[in-house]
């Protein structure tokens, strides 16, 4: 029988399709989880109002408890609070780094919308803007003036 | 006549859905590869809203028509879109400038609805404002751009401002739905937006060196279901898989 820790484990494995680095867990959409005998309850939080992965992450979800052994599950959606780049831990982070994509800079909310993002692939600071949207709602495209790689930067929300 | 609740959700929803579209129509025929994905980044964004929304009067309305009967089976009279966001995109300029003047609009209206009685408006207002704020600072990088650019480019946002700025009057229009919806505090008089709207739209008009054009006795009427012409026409393709085959799913 799917046990709650057992649900959360095997979450940990759903990972976000648009970057696939991160699991659902790591972006911290993943609110609530409860386990009554097997049946499983997950409350998600979508990222963005229009993001095209929110259903396929829902039927990502279903599929993983179901073959971790869940009897049922039931995947509820909640908007408050809204889900906020402040929620994707450090680990989160270092690895979004790793995969060329630069993490979010400050606190959503409190820091600017503009933003110098270091390059996640020289480190350097001198990097300009391209575009405030990237290939997703969530990222926007900068160019780094040293490596002169582009790369994409995970806006703070 | 519907209860003043759905009507004023359904006029932030039609606006949504109406945006959502006239943006997606640059989708593949943007002036360059990063715009287009940024107009429709922001495209899905109020496309997504859009559902909440709908999804919402569906609910306050009671009678069991979920977000896509309100987005696919209702008829020109029946949207409650301010009539700015039915009006044809035009050129570029004119595409920013409309998303800019409406986001504007709504970086100030989200906040307030935030503390909406209604647990549900407040959240979608929540989740909204975070996303709206791109939008705007986004629109706004090009209303100055452009606006304090070549004369050409120039030319071309004083002509689509000219051509916009006479819509967002009824932006601030206040009729029953405003007295209703305040009285049990559901929602805000959009009225009472139009200075904080003001400060933040001239403020960038004047970096982008255009002048704002006078205000003018024209009163659109799109929040009431009064449309132009235009709203028919952009109806049809967008509804029209729902009408010809109806109940079919992707």
């Amino acid at each position: 029988m799917l046990s709650e820790a057992g649900a959360w484990q095997a979450l940990q494995q759903v990972m976000d399709p648009e970057v696939p680095v991160l699991s659902v867990c790591d972006l911290g959409i993943v609110r609530e989880v409860s386990s009554v005998e097997g049946a499983v309850e997950v409350t998600l939080t979508p990222t963005y109002s229009g993001c095209p992965a929110t259903k396929v992450i829902e039927q990502a979800v279903r599929e993983a408890l179901l073959e971790a052994g869940a009897t049922d599950v039931r995947v509820h959606t909640r908007l408050a609070p809204p889900w906020t780049t402040d929620w994707l831990s450090e680990d989160a982070k270092t690895r979004l780094r790793a995969h060329g994509i630069a993490p979010p800079g400050g606190q959503a909310g409190v820091h600017v919308l503009r933003f110098q993002p270091a390059c996640p692939r020289c480190g350097s600071r001198r990097t300009e803007q391209l575009s405030a949207f990237g290939s997703t709602a969530c990222k926007a495209l900068h160019r780094c003036l040293d490596c002169r790689e582009p790369f994409e930067y995970f806006k703070p929300l | 006549m519907l209860e003043p609740r759905v009507e004023y959700v359904l006029r932030l929803a039609d606006g949504a859905l109406l945006l959502g579209q006239r943006l997606s129509e640059l989708c593949g025929h943007g002036p360059v590869l990063e715009e287009d994905i940024a107009t429709t980044n922001i495209a899905l964004d109020c496309i997504g809203q859009a559902r909440l929304l709908l999804a919402l009067a569906g609910r306050l309305e009671g009678q069991g028509r979920d977000e896509d009967r309100l987005a696919f089976l209702r008829n020109e009279g029946e949207y409650r879109n301010p009539t700015l966001l039915e009006l044809p995109n035009g050129d570029f300029g004119r595409v920013v400038l409309r998303t800019f003047l409406y986001s504007s609009f709504l970086d100030v209206l989200w906040p307030a609805l935030q503390t909406s009685t209604d647990a549900d408006l407040a959240a979608i207002a929540a989740k909204s404002a975070k996303e709206t704020r791109y939008h705007r600072e986004h629109t706004a990088d090009w209303v100055i751009r452009l606006g304090d650019g070549t004369d050409e480019s120039h030319r071309r946002m004083r002509d689509a401002l000219d051509a916009l700025w006479p819509y967002t009057a009824e932006l601030f229009s206040k009729d029953y739905v405003d007295d209703a919806v305040t009285r049990d505090g559901f929602g805000v008089a959009w009225a009472t937006l139009r200075d904080p709207w003001l400060r933040s739209v001239e403020a960038v008009l004047a970096e982008a060196t255009l002048a704002r054009p006078p205000d003018t006795p024209f009163l659109s009427r799109g929040k009431t279901g009064v449309h132009t012409e235009h709203l028919g026409h952009l109806l049809a393709p967008m509804q029209h898989l729902q009408r010809s085959h109806p109940g079919a799913k992707w």
